[in-house]
């Protein structure tokens, strides 16, 4: 682990200044995403229809809005890593960086839409009841 | 360096140099699908959930999308339907037995050929399996 200063050959990141946190933290989120994703095609084959009121009732509930809300942090960290991988990998040059950072912003993007619609659809169901 | 001419260097061996096995295709497969769902998976779903909570008329928008007037899927919807539950499932499978090969478990050949071959098994009968309890079985 080189021979730098005693506390940097005890965190042994070396000059990249980070570990294997990307690698675990996909193996952490992977579990996450087995358990969440297998409930959710269970739970969507198993609904009785998918109009807009079965689909809204269902969501409302908080065994479901708070699974759901898991599994989009789950499922959007996962495939953040899993994407910038990806673009690490074929996309060369100063291009990279734009890559990322459109990356950053589509799950961040996507995640915020998707988190306010299930929180909206959750607190918004008991009134339109 | 800009008047030199461009050479043609060596190039390491790469997808043509090596004889096809399962083993490639499930790592390609699991980019393919993992990416896949990352970028038409995410778009739909959020689109799912944002048109649920923009109201009725939106999520009609959403459901005329898919759906052909009767209210089956369209061809859209069959593609985008089968395409992304066989990537989950095959994204799955081969998921889990890199989680297995993470523990340096299962490099042997012959276990690692078979294994790379279930995980086609697996998410193509799971796939049909999904497809007949929505279409027939419910």
């Amino acid at each position: 682990m080189g021979n730098g200063t005693p506390l940097g050959q005890v965190r042994g990141l070396g000059p990249a200044h980070e570990g294997t946190h990307h690698w675990w933290h996909q193996r952490l989120t992977a579990g996450g995403n087995l358990l969440l994703v297998l409930w959710f095609v269970v739970s969507i084959a198993r609904l009785p229809g998918y109009d807009h009121a079965t689909l809204t009732a269902w969501i409302s509930s908080f065994w479901v809005a708070i699974p759901l809300a898991l599994l989009v942090l789950s499922v959007f960290y996962h495939f953040r890593l899993g994407l910038q991988v990806a673009i690490e990998d074929y996309s060369h040059g100063p291009g990279r960086i734009a890559w990322i950072v459109l990356l950053n912003a589509f799950t961040l993007v996507a995640g915020a839409i998707a988190l306010f619609s299930i929180f909206s659809i959750a607190f918004s169901a008991g009134a339109a009841a | 360096m800009a008047s030199q001419p461009v050479r043609t260097r060596p190039l390491s061996p790469h997808l043509t140099a090596w004889k096809w096995g399962p083993h490639m295709l499930v790592s390609i497969l699991h980019r393919a699908t993992g990416d896949g769902m990352a970028v038409v998976g995410t778009i739909v779903f959020v689109w799912w959930l944002a048109a649920l909570a923009g109201g009725e008329a939106t999520y009609a928008g959403f459901v005329d999308t898919f759906t052909v007037s009767g209210g089956g899927l369209n061809i859209l919807g069959y593609i985008i339907g089968i395409g992304v539950s066989w990537a989950f499932f095959q994204h799955m499978a081969s998921g889990i037995r890199h989680l297995v090969l993470d523990t340096g478990a299962g490099f042997e050949l012959k276990t690692n050929k078979a294994f790379a071959i279930l995980t086609l098994v697996f998410s193509i009968l799971a796939t049909i399996a999904f497809w007949a309890y929505l279409l027939v079985g419910k």
